[in-house]
């Protein structure tokens, strides 16, 4: 490795990365069950791939994961020196299918992991469950429900736009969920902060997605797995078996908090002197989080926030579809 | 990250370097784990490893400020955490024990990544019964990543010497075909890794 060679990169390389979770950010209890359920959808996605990758595709895969990489450090300049980049799980599996994509996203996870200590040991199963599994998986069913009521390139752009902001939000709100399960920081603040943040940081990844894809497709359709010859595979068993591991994360890590919403009522309540009797949630939130009342309105507000976001969004995505393929070339 | 992708600093020569891949990785992992489940009530193991990787550092012979580059390079992720928590009225003890344990914890994954070759840590990983498709698929990306950032790289020069300041929108189009072609040629170059391993008799 020459001089120059670190010099040219030496801007480019570190990326914000906002959902690798450091080591110590994550509790015993989040971190085995996260690692369970992460070892179990990679176990799933590795024996799906063996099963219907062709040998000659074999190097594929390892060749995606350095693609992922070293398309995460290309910058998208955003404004005032910021820049946002691809984080890629829905691109990959629209790219090469679902479970491919949890392999992808893996190793590029564990590379980062060991090799430029991006997000922790211990919290490694939490970032596989959080950007492997679930956003492949999320970003992947959005893709092909959008898929299925728009058709042609013009509604696939659409779709992976779209999927892909879905795929982030949701990722987000999972990790907030670990976070707070963690007793690391409350729900009350994880939440919004998270969700909010990557209401965001979803449309660029949605953009990139879009024109990525968009890219691949015109100049070799034939690499994408969807539209190789055929039709494709059928991917609905593999999809409700990754779906269901995907939920049962979420209903541990997202659930418990999510059913303690109408607390924002009852911290109103404490606020006028009523001490509040509270539902506990299954299990029971370690950080005091009746201690900032106004929170759980920012709990509440985001909700609803990301519901219209998840419109505009959409709309947005159409409008690009648009943008991005004239009629004339529409197939 | 952004420091260097040569990632085998210092001397191969210091007793660190030589000792094997796999005690030192089931050490480093056993005093991650701790340090993670330790109560921050117990100062002194934390003290304790402190101590230990202070020694490891010493001994390992990795220039010193390299290693407080990477230490010192906080990820927003931390920042974010440190900052909401600084905002909750009984964060504060929370906030100091979240810095320790991830700042113990990084230091190890620098030393225990910085004086072991990746090639040995495949090997470990394949001696646990790793599957063996994940363990292909992490070979080769860590075999192309700096190929791949290399063609990444003359891409954009080759990108930069053709087009002039582009307005935003006509920009991020650009480098979304970069992007693609990269893909594209990331392909590529797996068809022709394949035949290459066929012509060597794999199987």
């Amino acid at each position: 490795m020459d001089v120059t060679r670190n010099g040219t990169r030496v801007g480019g390389i570190h990326q914000v990365a906002f959902m690798h979770i450091p080591d110590g950010f994550i509790d015993g209890k989040t971190a085995a069950v996260s690692a369970a359920l992460s070892a179990a959808g990679v176990g799933l996605a590795l024996r799906q791939v063996r099963r219907e990758l062709p040998a000659r595709k074999a190097p594929l895969l390892g060749l995606s994961a350095a693609f992922l990489f070293a398309a995460q450090m290309v910058n998208f300049p955003v404004a005032g020196g910021t820049s946002g980049h691809l984080v890629g799980g829905t691109l990959v599996a629209a790219l090469l299918g679902p479970s491919a994509a949890v392999v992808v996203v893996t190793t590029v996870l564990i590379v980062q992991c060991f090799l430029f200590q991006d997000g922790g040991v211990t919290a490694l199963g939490a970032n596989i469950f959080n950007m492997a599994i679930l956003n492949s998986v999320v970003g992947y069913a959005v893709y092909r429900a959008v898929c299925h009521w728009l058709t042609g390139i013009r509604g696939r752009v659409t779709a992976i736009a779209f999927a892909a902001w879905c795929a982030t939000v949701v990722s987000a709100i999972s990790c907030a969920g670990q976070l707070a399960w963690s007793g690391t920081i409350p729900w009350a603040a994880a939440f919004p902060a998270m969700a909010a943040v990557h209401l965001f940081i979803g449309v660029g990844e949605g953009l990139i997605s879009g024109l990525v894809f968009l890219a691949v497709y015109r100049a070799r359709p034939d690499l994408i797995v969807e539209t190789q010859a055929g039709g494709g595979p059928k991917r609905f068993g593999e999809l409700v078996r990754q779906g269901l591991l995907a939920t049962l994360g979420v209903a541990v890590f997202v659930a418990p908090f999510a059913c303690s919403w109408p607390d924002g009522l009852d911290s109103v309540a404490g606020k006028f002197g009523i001490k509040h009797t509270l539902a506990a949630p299954l299990w029971p939130a370690p950080a005091p989080d009746y201690q900032v009342p106004g929170m759980h309105w920012a709990v509440g507000a985001t909700a609803v926030a990301g519901a219209i976001g998840s419109l505009v969004v959409f709309a947005l995505a159409l409008l690009m579809g648009r943008w991005l393929v004239p009629k004339s070339t529409e197939s | 990250m952004n420091v260097s992708w040569d990632h085998h600093h210092g001397r191969p020569g210091s007793p660190i370097h030589r000792l094997g891949a796999a005690p030192k990785l089931g050490f480093a992992l056993l005093l991650i784990v701790a340090t993670v489940l330790m109560p921050i009530e117990h100062r002194a193991w934390f003290a304790g490893v402190a101590g230990v990787l202070l020694l490891t550092v010493l001994l390992s012979r990795l220039p010193l400020l390299f290693l407080a580059r990477r230490l010192l390079m906080l990820s927003p992720f931390v920042l974010g955490v440190v900052l909401v928590n600084a905002w909750q009225p009984a964060g504060r003890a929370n906030w100091l024990a979240l810095a320790v344990k991830s700042g113990l914890c990084l230091l190890t994954v620098i030393l225990v990544s910085n004086t072991t070759p990746f090639s040995q840590i495949l090997r470990v990983l394949k001696s646990i019964r790793v599957p063996s498709l994940l363990i292909t698929t992490i070979a080769l990306m860590h075999r192309y990543l700096f190929v791949l950032l290399d063609e990444s790289e003359r891409m954009r020069r080759a990108r930069a010497s053709r087009t002039f300041t582009q307005r935003r929108p006509f920009h991020w189009h650009t480098l979304g075909t970069v992007v693609g072609q990269l893909f594209i040629r990331a392909s590529e170059r797996a068809e022709r890794i394949y035949d290459a391993m066929c012509a060597r008799g794999w199987k």
